[in-house]
Order: structure tokens, then sequence, then C-alpha cells
């Protein structure tokens, strides 16, 4: 009979030991989780990114709820175990919940320290722990108000740039005279603090929190010096303990944490522990590359193999703030054995300092380059004599023996066990073979297979020029395209950074995402137009100028320089006298062609620009509004004739039609949005070939979506099945709006749905209820705005100089 | 060469341009980002495409039919395209824009 595994937490640390055991002894344990958290295995170094906008949560998802059902895994979600009966071998969670195990693992980790002041538990008071407390941080910085951050080391200052980057007026307090003194010597903790405050956050040295002040919720911090600052957030970010009370109270040994010995094993050796929460040859750790060592060596100790025990190693530090460069290693107190190297570039913002002991490199600190910090670990750790190079030690690996400064050539010249991913413990020689053998071609591949990169993410640069050496030119390490010349950064990047940055001009995006051109190009100004115009629907003004002409004069332009106009025929539906009044404006205008269009409805080409205004003032008149033909957004809904006329119909596919069509008209959207209704599977709209459509049939309506009739043939998917024609209007908008807000400009819905994924879609506008109704609700905010005809505004005057020349020049030259 | 004042700067949008009817052709007149005016024929030499209609950045516009871009500075074709438009000479006094034309090309008309 199989063995039960149960493991109490679900962080990194338990995730990572299930993945090298599921590897080693795959069928060896029936295994459960018990999470206090209501969510699955996600990344938490990755939590200061989320809070800046950088990522979102479903990018630093680790272990999605598929795995843990494809590896047979029982987790419960939101489960706080609330005892170990050690004799009975059982666990029992808050919610009453029990599981026997065979053997146990406690993976804890650890709770923030609060300082023990008056007004700690004040609303508005929150520690940096889990993705809760970034959220309520997130709901906190919509006030745009004042916050503090308690603790100037790396969780405190990873914080206060995220609080900053989200609008804050952001203040941190550090006990310390230095930022980070822990791991950065004074004098690049003195550069961090010029560089955090060039960032324009607020930084108080030597500060002693006395007090959290507040009647109902929080309002300021009083320092000991009776200085007093307000704020409405105040984050406690200055420490953490092992989080070691359920195993104290089960009766294992513990001192600072869970005691365990170098092949996990707590005192009672059916259970063990890793993580924060354990203590291991006297020591806890706090980062992950020890911890995941922790992880590799429970999974051992699980499977039965004795060979693999912890040992302790120094953990380089990196603070995740973007724009600020540190790296510090090792020991670096000054003491009478010791000599130290140092390089300093005032002007350049560069600090390096390397600690030596007997010829030996025993700690590093480096600020504002930090390159070489792997290449001195790699000194440190094999204890290599450095005394023939000591001269020119600070000046980092390339200039070892002359060699060019190419980064390539340095990453060539590492040796194979020259440590690459300091969080996974990957070395050079691992991922290279690995590429090899299994033939992988992309980052993405890489990390799967050998976790290089897939932490922290600041060694991705070493990994693609990994790729980049052992691939040759078949790799290309711009895997994600730019938008255009003018950035570096591609579209979801730039869509993600306006909404977390809060951007809302174009010059503004520029600005903050560092474009390389002064106002842009017709590639990146419309895509930019477009993201505004959907983002902040009734704050952004739409730039014109950055619209392509046929938007910014709504009608098509034509290879001959003239126009063409297509008026709205709503569901394909016209009449006698909209007929008559196109053919009266046909005539008038001596329109040379007249069209009927493949979305149903009507086209007049060869239309002079300066016409424009009239033509629309006369269909104006007639009952007409634009077709849109030309905007990327809502083209045509087109239509069968339904259950008013045909012996085959099911359903009023017309009246729908023309439902959808006066609901969605106006609309923008990343490009052209085609629909169409049929009244029975038989299909006479075509609706299978369309960005969406909608088959009717007896019990409802097939709403489908994903379809393709231009460069690409696709038929549709099908999104599923509705009653009611209410519902089907709130799916496809919400359908439409989920697009509106994910896709990249210009990309059509199949390609967009191809790359988020069917099933994902589905989950959010279908099953979702809520989240379809938000989506919604967001869209018809947005059409309060949209929804304007934009031909009666320009016969009322708008835009006169676009429809005019300047001047006409005759052969009279004016007067000098 | 003569003068001929066409308007002011405020007639042009920034980032934008309008067009002047003369009896050599359309001439396109331009107002960059920081207020400074061009001029060039309003006439793509790949396929005549109306360079007035198209998307202004920095001292360049795209062409609105093929996505040419062309400087203004110098009438050249960016890129990989190659081609040139006619430049023609502008004047900006107290705001007001004045463009030169050959006399010689008017007296043939």
């Amino acid at each position: 009979m199989t063995e039960r595994l149960v493991i109490i937490g679900n962080g990194m640390a338990p995730g990572r030991m299930l993945e090298h055991l599921l590897e080693i002894a795959p069928n060896r344990y029936q295994i459960s989780i018990f999470n206090a958290e209501p969510r699955v295995n996600y990344d938490r170094i990755m939590l200061s990114p989320v809070l800046s906008g950088e990522k979102s949560y479903e990018e630093i998802v680790i272990h999605g709820d598929g795995w843990y059902v494809a590896n047979g895994i029982t987790l419960y979600k939101g489960h706080k175990v609330v005892e170990i009966d050690r004799e009975a071998k059982t666990v029992t969670s808050e919610h009453g919940a029990v599981e026997p195990y065979d053997k146990l693992v406690i993976a804890t980790g650890s709770v923030p320290f609060i300082i023990p002041v008056p007004g700690k538990d004040l609303p508005g008071v929150l520690s940096y722990r889990d993705l809760d407390d970034v959220n309520a941080m997130l709901i906190a910085a919509q006030s745009r108000q004042k916050a503090i951050v308690i603790g100037g080391g790396l969780l405190g200052l990873e914080a206060a740039a995220g609080l900053k980057e989200r609008g804050m007026d952001v203040t941190v307090l550090h006990v310390m005279p230095t930022l980070m003194e822990r791991q950065l010597d004074p004098a690049a903790g003195y550069l961090l603090q010029k560089a955090i405050e060039a960032r324009g956050i607020k930084v108080v040295t030597r500060a002693n929190t006395k007090r959290i002040v507040g009647e109902t919720r929080v309002e300021g911090v009083e320092l000991d010096d009776g200085t007093f600052i307000p704020a409405t957030l105040v984050v406690m970010a200055v420490g953490i303990r092992p989080n070691a009370g359920l195993a104290q109270q089960a009766g294992l040994a513990v001192n600072r944490g869970i005691v365990t010995d170098d092949q996990m094993r707590t005192s009672d050796p059916d259970i063990l522990s890793l993580g924060e929460c354990a203590e291991v040859g006297g020591r806890v750790y706090g980062l992950v590359a020890p911890l995941y060592q922790m992880a590799k060596v429970a999974a051992a100790t699980l499977a039965g193999s004795d060979g693999e025990q912890f040992v302790h190693v120094e953990t380089p530090t990196k603070l995740k703030v973007t724009g600020i460069d540190l790296y510090s290693v090792g020991d670096f107190a000054d003491g009478d054995d010791r000599e130290e190297i140092v390089l300093r570039d005032a002007s350049a913002g560069v600090y390096k300092r390397v600690i030596l002991k007997e010829d030996r490199v025993i700690g590093t600190v480096l600020f504002g380059e930090t390159a070489d910090g792997p290449w001195f670990a790699d000194l440190q750790k094999k204890q290599t004599d450095i005394s023939e190079m000591r001269d020119t030690l600070i000046f980092g690996q390339s200039f070892q023996g002359g060699a060019s400064a190419d980064p390539l050539a340095a990453v060539a010249a590492l040796a194979d066990d020259a440590e690459i991913c300091g969080c996974n413990g990957v070395c050079k020689g691992k991922i290279v073979s690995t590429i090899t053998s299994k033939g992988l071609t992309s980052l993405d591949d890489v990390r799967a297979h050998t976790k290089a990169s897939a932490s922290c993410g600041t060694c991705t640069g070493l990994v693609e020029k990994l790729m980049t050496l052992t691939l040759g030119d078949s790799y290309n390490p711009a895997a994600v395209q730019p938008i255009c010349g003018c950035t570096d950064l591609g579209h979801d990047d730039v869509r993600r950074l306006i909404k977390a940055k809060r951007l809302k001009t174009i010059p503004a995006v520029m600005q903050e995402l560092e474009w390389k051109t002064s106002c842009g190009c017709a590639k990146c100004r419309p895509a930019l137009n477009y993201y505004l115009v959907c983002d902040w629907p009734d704050e952004y003004a739409d730039d014109y100028q950055s619209r392509f002409i046929n938007e910014r004069v709504h009608a098509n332009i034509q290879k001959d320089g003239t126009y063409s106009v297509v008026p709205r025929m709503w569901g394909g539906m016209t009449s006698s006298q909209e007929l008559r009044a196109i053919a009266d404006v046909v005539d008038k205008f001596q329109i040379p062609a007249v069209k009927v269009t493949g979305g149903q409805r009507i086209d007049m080409l060869g239309i002079r620009k300066e016409d424009l205004p009239a033509v629309w003032a006369d269909l104006g008149k007639a009952g007409f509004v634009s077709g849109q033909a030309y905007a990327k957004g809502l083209r045509t809904v087109k239509t069968c004739v339904g259950s008013d006329w045909c012996r085959f119909g099911t359903q009023d596919s017309t009246g729908l039609g023309i439902r959808i069509e006066k609901f969605m008209w106006g609309s923008w959207t990343p490009a052209k949005l085609k629909l169409a209704v049929s009244g029975c599977p038989r299909n006479c709209a075509e609706a299978t070939c369309k960005d969406i459509g909608v088959i009717c049939v007896d019990s409802g309506f097939e709403i489908h979506f994903a379809g393709a009739a231009g460069l690409d043939i696709k038929g549709t998917d099908v999104l599923g099945l509705v009653k009611t024609e209410d519902e089907a209007l709130e799916v496809i908008v919400a359908l439409t709006q989920m697009y509106r807000e994910q896709a990249r400009y210009l990309e059509r819905i199949y390609k967009w749905a191809k790359r988020i994924g069917h099933d994902e879609i589905r989950r959010q506008v279908l099953d979702d209820v809520e989240r379809r109704k938000a989506y919604f609700d967001r869209f018809v905010f947005s059409q309060k705005f949209a929804q304007v005809d934009p031909w009666s505004e320009r016969v009322s005057g708008k835009d006169k100089h676009e429809f005019r020349p300047m001047a006409n020049l005759s052969f009279q030259p004016a007067a000098e | 060469m003569n003068w001929f004042e066409i308007g002011t700067v405020e007639d042009i949008p920034a980032r934008g341009a309008r067009c002047v009817s003369t009896p050599q052709g359309k001439i396109g007149v331009f107002r960059t980002a920081d207020n400074r005016i061009f001029a060039i024929d309003d006439h793509c030499p790949h396929k005549g495409g109306p360079l007035s209609q198209g998307i202004v950045h920095g001292a360049s516009v795209t062409c609105p039919l093929h996505n040419w871009v062309f400087s203004l500075e110098t009438g050249e074709a960016q890129g990989a395209d190659e081609g040139s438009v006619r430049t023609i000479p502008v004047r900006v006094v107290d705001g007001r824009i004045s463009i030169g034309l050959e006399p010689a090309l008017m007296a043939a008309e």
C-alpha cells in the first residue's frame, strides 16, 4: 500500500520538494497539502513586481490547479492546520479536515515581525508577506495618499518602490544609520539611499518608531524624537521569524526555528521540516537558494535515499527594484586580518568592494554595476587564490587575461561548474548539456527543464547568452518583439505598464517607458492611442494626430486619394426611404461607383475629401450614421432573415443582430471586429468564420468565436450555448471587452485567443459569471463616451481643417 | 522665387498637415511636434499617395497608402525604400507661413 505524505504549507520550498520527489519516487506516496492561503503555489520572490505592476498574479503561479490534479495531489486551499497528533499520526485543519500520515512535512514558513508599539493593530497597518498583503496595498494605493514603510531592508525597499510606482507618496523609516546594513557596507548603503531618494521616496534613518497614531484607522507614525509623519498606510517590513508555533505545540524540538538534522528530519523521525520555519545547523534561512537546497535534501530523505545532506553556502543578495543594481555576498565587516579592494566611480554611481582574507575572496559588495557578481561569488565558493590577478581583480572577469569586454566572451569563458542561477543552484554545464540533449530552443523551455532563471529572473541575460553560445544564430533572444524601433518593450508590457503606472497621455507613456524617439512613429502612436482610449475611456483625450487617416476623417482612403463612405444598415436591413436617400446622394455628388459590401451594406466610392461633410449631411438627414467601415472597431453584424421569414429559422436572428449592433456600435477594438447571427445551423449569415458569431438553435444561442476569413481561413470555435438573448448579448459584450483589454493592437480575435487559450477565455466570460458582468459593465461605461456619431459631429463643424485645403493658390503671386 | 502666404502656424494641427492647391499640383504643409513647418509635394513617388494625410512623427511623415516614410527636411525616403519627393522652401514670420515657388514653373502653367 502506498504511504501517506501530508505537507503543511504550500510555499515555494515544499513545491520544489514535490517536484524532486515526483521525479525520483513517483508513486511512493499518496500526497495531501494544507495551504492556509486560499490559492496554489506561487513565486513569492515576485511579489514586488506584482506590487509595482510589472507582473500579474497569473504570471507568478508556479503550480496551477492542473498540476495538482495531474499528480494526484489533494490540495486543501484555505485550510490552516491547527493540530498535529503525533500519537494517532493525524493532522487537523481549522475547518475540521483530518488527514492521517505516515510521513509529515512541516513547511509553515515565517511570519512577519510586528514591532510591539501602540497602534500596531490599527486598520491600515499591513505586513508584506503574501499576495493578500499585496492586494491590500494595491487597494490602499488607489487613494494615492501618503504611505510609510517601516524597515529599510530588502523587503521594505521593494515595498516602498512598488507603492511609489503605484502613485503613493512614500517615506521609509529605518532604525539603523544606513539602509540594508545586514547586506551592504555603509558606503553602498549610502549610494542605495541616494538612488532610492532619486526616485522620489523619502528616507529617514535612525528612525525609532514610538507609536502608530490613529483613532479608528492609521493617521501617521510618531518617532522617538517627537516627529510626526502623517500616512494612511503603514507597511511593517522589519523582518520575519520562523513560524514554529504548530511544531512547538506538537512537542517537537524548537529553537529559533524547527530544529532539523542535515537531512531535514525533526526530532520526530517521521516528521520533516523545511523552508523558512526550519533551523538546520543552527541557522535559519530566508532567501530562496538555501530553501531550494533543503527541498532537494528533503525529497531525497522522503524517497529513502541517504546521500543528500544540507550544506551551508553563502547566498548573494539582490534587490528587485527596477533600475537599482546591487549585489552582495559573504562577509564584509572590517577586520585586522582582512584586506579590501575598492573601486568608486562617483559620476557613474558605481561602487565595488571585494574583501580578501589570505588571498581568498570572502565577501563582495557591488552597487551600480553587478555583472561580475556571480564571478566574484564563484571565486569565493571555490576558494580561488587570487594573488596572481590581485591588481586587476576589481575590474572584473573580462579584464583578466586581457580578454575583450564582450559579454558573450565572458560567459563563454566561465567554467562548466560556474553557477548561473543562484536561486536554483544551476551551473553552466547543466544548462548547456540540457539545451543540447533535449534540443531546447526557447527560454521558456530552458526554464522548464533546468529551472535556471525561473525564480527571480535576474540571471535571464546570462541564460540567454548561454543559449546564443550553444545554439548559435538559430536562437533569437528577442522573444518579446518590441512594438517598433521606438521602444524595447512589447505590446503586452506596454499595456500592463499603462495600467500599472496610470499613464494617461501619449507623452506620459513615452516619457515613463523611456521611448527612444521624441514623438514615436506611425506604428507605435496608433497602438498607444488605442490602449489609452480603451483603458481610460472617460479621462483620455483621443489624439487624432495619432490615428491612421481613415479613422481621422471617418472614411476609407482609396488608391487615388479619394474616399469611400459606408453608412450603417443595422443588421443589413434597409428600406426604400434609405435607398432613395443613397441614390440622391450618389446623383448629387456624382459618386462614380456604388457597391454592395460583404457586410450587407452599401459602399459609395470615389468621393472627394472636400465633399465628405456635405455627403454626410445628406445621409444624416435620412437617418444614417457612420458604418465605421474604416475603424479598428465594431464593423458589421451580418444577419439572415431568421424566424421572421425563413421556414427553417429557429430564433429572431435579424432582431438579435440589430440589437447587438445598436449596443456595440462606436466601440474601438484592437483590430476590426465583424459579427454575424445565423437563424439556424444552415448558417446563411456565415457566422462560423466571423470574429464572433451566433448560431441560433431551438434550445437557445450557440456563441462562436475566433473565426477568420481573410489572410487566414479558420472556422470558429464554440464558446458555449446560452438560453436567452440577454445572456447572448452579455457574453458577446464581455468577450469583446476582454479582447479590448488584453489583445495587442492590430491583433484579430483569433490570434489573440490562440495566445490566451480558448479555455481561459471560456472560463472568464462564460463560466465566471461575476467576471463576465464586470467585463460587461466596463464595456457599457466605455460606450458612454464612444457612442457619438462621428459624421454628425463633423457636419456640425468638428475638425474643419481636415476637409479643406489650407489655401488655393492661383497664377498670381500674392503681395510679397 | 515668389513667396505666397498660405496661412498661420495655428491653422495646422501639431504633428499634422494641411494641403495647399497650386497650379503645380497639391503641396503638403506639415507642422512637427516642436512647431517646425515643412512643405513637400503632396504626392508619394511610390504610388502617388497623398502624403499630407499621413501620420507625422519627428520630422518625418508616413504615407497613408503603403507606409513609406519620408524625411520632411530632405524629402528622401527613409529605411529600405528608395525615392524622394520635392521639398518646397518655407518662411515663417510672426506665425505666418509663406511657401516659395519658382516663377519659371508658374509661367509654364
